[in-house]
């Protein structure tokens, strides 16, 4: 609330402003800090605030453990697949329903809505029991299928948004200047389409990439983990022994870290490609 | 799988972007079917049959016998009147309900807290605010839950040392053992990673608010709590509605956190919530009628929350 632009309460709020700040980045300045420290300086009985640690070692010691890189290559295979088929299927859906009226229509953005609030919680023994009588337990396949099915409902809405944004007559225009519908839509529609599809494919990715839940009941085997459960498998093999925390956070930072490189990245782009789409269209 | 928060704000964006729609065609066709083919089928196979199977087997029996092939019986709402008369079922239902209600009552008055302290910081400190926000925003669940058990780890951890600094003994306290201490810091982490999407979403709807009407009300004399429930809150209700919705929905089916809490060695019957609590019964004693029927229970309810929700998109859909 503003309280007028008295010079107390904007120091005072310029400084709750820099506590709350400090408050919500400590722990993923601490995720960072630990982990460039030995563990003989985080075995010390006051922990150290500034980053004069340096040392690779944990880093290295986590990569040449021989488990990560498997467990990387599975996230970025299934988010690989997982983005390229949702993307294509939420924008034909959503092409269907912002460019048509048909029977039915209202049924499925029904069904879209409500899907998309469902809890992985209250499907997710089901979909067990349905990928081992299937034989997809442990495959790509198989997470990727539960995965494309859990997203598609929110892209899909996210996409309608974009695509019912792009004005027909622009289509049309072009339809009669003697492009042919499909010409039409690539040339004049698809472009103007890109910022919601980079916005929509983000998200699947991070849905994905981060994923836990499903992830854990679908990959029972230790060889075909995604980044998630690795990383919990690798907290819970290290604290059989004293938890080594320095290798964790390093564990916990290499996976975290990508994610928030590409959210911040993106994040800027995404509002700097909406505007920019606006001001060509 | 779990919505995350930047589901809801890009929501709001695309809700934004798609307002001049049009329908091209309203002619009969095959058309728009054969688009939709793709996502139906994939939806079907992954959550419809599933959703069948679950309601099928929520009526039958799953014992030892079954574990070894045998056909499951049916017996007719059997999981369903055991479950009611089961008090622990209702000791995890209200645990849920009461955790949901005070993780997403918190996040909601920090979250409007933050947003509001935005509008009036010094455009620099906001932004290094703004930043913060994102980075935890962007942290994967399960890297932050890492973090944070490490945060409260009883032998080194800094939340122990920071106390015990302050002058309270807080030297080798076991945060994860008591129940109680346990769902306290369960709820700091899911607040912690949910006000950055309501602070923002917050944010963003105050711009909603002139700056003109706010100087009027406090020149006519309006204590600022006046100028909040009275001005801004009913403009912004809106967007303090669909938040709110959302944050319950999320917490009230919270998992992750709760399982990896539970991997430092608390007592699961004690810590469980309607997740773990579904997980527990499907994996660790392949009852598969009993964690159907509560499996159930969860999506009639998440559903009958929904509604709010569909029907507000439902008139942006019309719109």
């Amino acid at each position: 609330m503003r309280t007028g632009s008295r010079r107390p309460g904007r120091i005072g709020a310029g400084i709750a402003g820099i506590v709350v700040a400090l408050i919500w980045a400590f722990p993923v300045y601490w995720m960072v800090n630990s982990s460039l420290l030995p563990d003989a300086v985080l075995q010390s009985s006051s922990p150290t605030f500034l980053p004069f640690g340096g040392s690779w070692s944990n880093f290295t010691a986590v990569v040449s453990g021989g488990t990560f890189l498997p467990a990387l290559g599975m996230s970025v295979l299934v988010a690989l697949v997982v983005v390229a088929c949702s993307l294509f299927f939420a924008f034909l859906a959503a092409l269907a329903i912002s460019r048509f009226r048909f029977r039915g229509r209202k049924s499925f953005v029904l069904a879209v809505l409500f899907v998309q609030m469902l809890p992985a919680e209250g499907l997710f023994i089901a979909q067990y029991k349905l990928m081992s009588s299937v034989g997809l337990l442990n495959t790509v396949l198989g997470l990727s299928v539960l995965y494309i099915a859990a997203i598609v409902p929110f892209t899909v809405w996210m996409l309608r948004g974009f695509v019912a944004g792009i004005p027909v007559d622009l289509e049309e225009a072009a339809m009669v200047d003697g492009l042919s519908r499909t010409q039409a839509f690539l040339r004049i529609t698809f472009p103007l389409l890109a910022p919601g599809l980079v916005a929509a494919g983000v998200y699947a990715f991070l849905q994905s990439w981060n994923e836990f839940t499903v992830a854990l009941v679908v990959l029972q085997d230790d060889s075909s983990r995604t980044l998630p459960l690795w990383l919990r498998g690798f907290v819970q093999a290290s604290a059989s022994r004293a938890t080594d925390w320095g290798q964790v956070m390093a564990a916990s930072t290499l996976v975290a870290v990508p994610v928030i490189v590409f959210f911040l990245i993106v994040q800027g782009r995404m509002t700097s490609g909406l505007v920019g789409g606006a001001v060509k269209g | 799988m779990s919505s995350t928060p930047s589901a809801g704000v890009a929501a709001m964006a695309s809700a934004a972007a798609g307002r001049s729609s049009r329908p091209a065609s309203r002619r009969r066709r095959p058309a728009p079917y054969l688009l939709l083919l793709p996502a139906v089928a994939v939806l079907v196979a992954a959550m419809g049959y599933p959703l069948v199977w679950q309601v099928i087997s929520s009526l039958q029996e799953f014992g030892l016998a079954q574990q070894f092939g045998q056909p499951a019986p049916f017996v007719g709402l059997d999981n369903y009147a055991r479950l009611v008369t089961d008090p622990y079922l209702w000791t995890v239902v209200l645990r849920s309900i009461a955790f949901c209600l005070v993780a997403a009552g918190a996040t909601m008055a920090v979250g409007v807290g933050v947003a509001l302290l935005m509008r009036v910081l010094p455009t620099a400190v906001r932004i290094v605010l703004q930043i913060s926000l994102l980075l935890a925003w962007a942290m994967p669940v399960v890297a932050s839950m890492t973090v944070w058990r490490w945060l409260f780890d009883w032998r080194r951890g800094v939340v122990n040392w920071l106390l015990t600094a302050a002058g309270l003994d807080f030297r080798g306290h076991n945060w994860l053992q008591e129940p109680l201490s346990f769902f306290a810091v369960a709820a700091i982490i899911v607040v912690w990673m949910s006000v950055p999407f309501v602070a923002f979403s917050v944010y963003a709807g105050l711009t909603q608010v002139s700056e003109e009407v706010l100087e009027a009300a406090q020149m006519d004399g309006a204590s600022p709590a006046q100028r909040f429930w009275g001005i801004v809150v009913p403009i912004i209700r809106p967007v303090l509605a669909i938040v709110l919705l959302l944050q319950i929905i999320w917490d009230l089916r919270v998992f992750t956190q709760i399982k990896l809490l539970q991997d430092a060695g608390s007592i699961a019957s004690e810590t469980n919530l309607l997740g773990t609590y579904i997980y527990q019964l499907g994996t660790g004693s392949s009852d598969f009628g009993t964690a159907s029927a509560v499996s159930i229970f969860v999506l009639v309810l998440t559903v009958a929350l929904s509604a709010f929700y569909v029907r507000g998109m439902l008139k942006e859909d019309e719109s």
